[in-house]
């Protein structure tokens, strides 16, 4: 227990308290900006057993901040990434990665699982879904958020507190609110709300010191200036949630961040041995008429997986670069790493091929 | 009656300050919000909560000009 020496002299934890950690068990859902630093003080704490849900890969431009992964996870899932790093840190820990994406179905077969959820999510999708099933299956929530330099940390369905829907009852409307993909961050900003997180999860382990349920959390990394606003349980929306128990709000894919789709340029997507994915439909005009182009409307590209190869870089199409993101998120799915959207669509064909022949 | 407002995420960056002094006529949290809304347009693409006193309010809340807070939800993890 040498490992736990610094927690078991406090009074507070002791032996007992740490054997309540190894003990715990505790679900991450997502492995990005908060995610990680949740997750490298959990298995640091020796949080027995830990969940991390991520269908997402590794991009290069999260490296400023999701402190888990270095430049060689890149492309790589995060979710399993994250474990074999954590396993570094504390082999001791029982570490499951899914790599897909909490959606109404799985939602419960796998939060059931653990004792407490963080939502380390990156969109209101999963954020209503988590709370959702959280309040149906009686979990504490622990929540963070960040915006550019602001962040909110809070707990919910804890100690008869408030859930999310207590504060924000319905899920915005499709497009009203800017995209993450969009908006930067500040590297550190969502180290400081992560690690408020993970401390928040270690009191309702231990049963120690007052947790934030009940608070909101909100911080501002440009001014330290902090404000604490007290968030009351409404039964009317908890009421609401239970009622419709499993019978979740389905997801809308527009919801999830788009930071999750790699964009490419075309002069970086030029190679013999690139495959071109073109997902317009078969009418749209001008067809692309090179032999590495891969002909599927985007409404089919799920029956047709299997003819898209695993080997190679995979530079998805359409008009405008709209329905390529959404193939690559589709690809991303199943399993598919290495695929890009073309910016500009089309038209970046066109630029090119103008060039070629001048 | 004057209160200050206090602005969080996207919503100071719509007003481009962080904090605000206002007058409004109507007390009640809804009059108030009415005349951001009428200021700040966009402050409708936001799904914002008021905070008044460091609680969380609902629109019949009786406006007593203590530390009112706007507060918008985070999507980013």
């Amino acid at each position: 227990m040498s490992r736990y020496g610094r927690h078991i002299s406090l009074k507070e934890i002791g032996i007992i308290g740490q054997n309540k950690i190894n003990a715990s068990k505790v679900l991450v859902v997502g492995a990005g900006g908060l995610g990680c630093p949740v997750l490298q003080y959990l298995v640091g704490a020796g949080v027995g057993n830990i969940g991390i849900v991520d269908f997402d890969v590794v991009e290069e431009s999260n490296l400023q901040r999701q402190i888990l992964f270095g430049t060689s996870s890149m492309g790589k899932n995060k979710a399993k990434m994250a474990k074999e790093v954590l396993l570094h840190l504390n082999p001791t820990i029982n570490i499951k990665a899914y790599n897909e994406k909490l959606t109404p179905e799985n939602s419960i077969s796998i939060i059931e699982q653990y004792d407490i959820v963080v939502d380390a999510t990156d969109n209101f999708a999963s954020r209503y879904l988590i709370n959702d099933a959280t309040v149906v299956l009686g979990k504490p929530l622990v929540y963070g958020a960040i915006y550019k330099f602001e962040g909110q940390v809070t707990v919910f369905n804890y100690n008869n507190g408030p859930s999310y829907r207590c504060v924000f009852p319905n899920l915005p409307q499709k497009g009203t609110m800017a995209n993450c993909s969009e908006v930067g961050v500040l590297g550190v900003l969502p180290g400081i709300i992560g690690t408020m997180q993970a401390n928040e999860v270690l009191k309702i382990i231990l049963d120690i010191g007052e947790s934030l349920a009940g608070k909101l959390y909100c911080f501002n990394a440009l001014t330290n200036q902090s404000n604490t606003i007290g968030i009351a349980r409404n039964e009317e929306q908890i009421e609401k949630v239970k009622n419709r128990g499993y019978d979740f709000e389905t997801l809308d894919d527009s919801f999830f961040c788009t930071s999750s789709v790699s964009e490419i340029n075309m002069e970086n997507a030029i190679a013999e041995d690139i495959q071109y994915i073109d997902v317009r439909e078969l009418h749209e005009q001008p067809r692309i008429a090179l032999n590495n182009v891969l002909e599927i409307p985007l409404g089919e590209l799920s029956n047709q997986m299997d003819t898209i190869s695993k080997d190679k870089k995979i530079v998805v199409f359409c008009k405008s670069g709209i329905r390529s993101k959404q193939a690559v998120s589709l690809l991303k799915q199943y399993d598919i790493s290495n695929c890009f959207s073309l910016k500009e669509g089309i038209s970046a064909f066109k630029k090119r091929f103008q060039k070629q022949y001048k | 009656m004057k209160v200050e407002i206090k602005y969080f995420g996207m919503l100071a960056e719509i007003t481009g300050c962080s904090t605000e002094r206002f007058t409004v006529v109507d007390l009640k949290m809804a009059g108030l919000k009415k005349e951001l809304l009428k200021k700040y347009p966009d402050f409708a693409n936001t799904d914002f909560r008021m905070a008044q006193n460091k609680e969380l309010v609902t629109d019949t809340t009786l406006l007593t000009g203590k530390e009112i807070a706007v507060l918008p939800p985070f999507a980013g993890g």
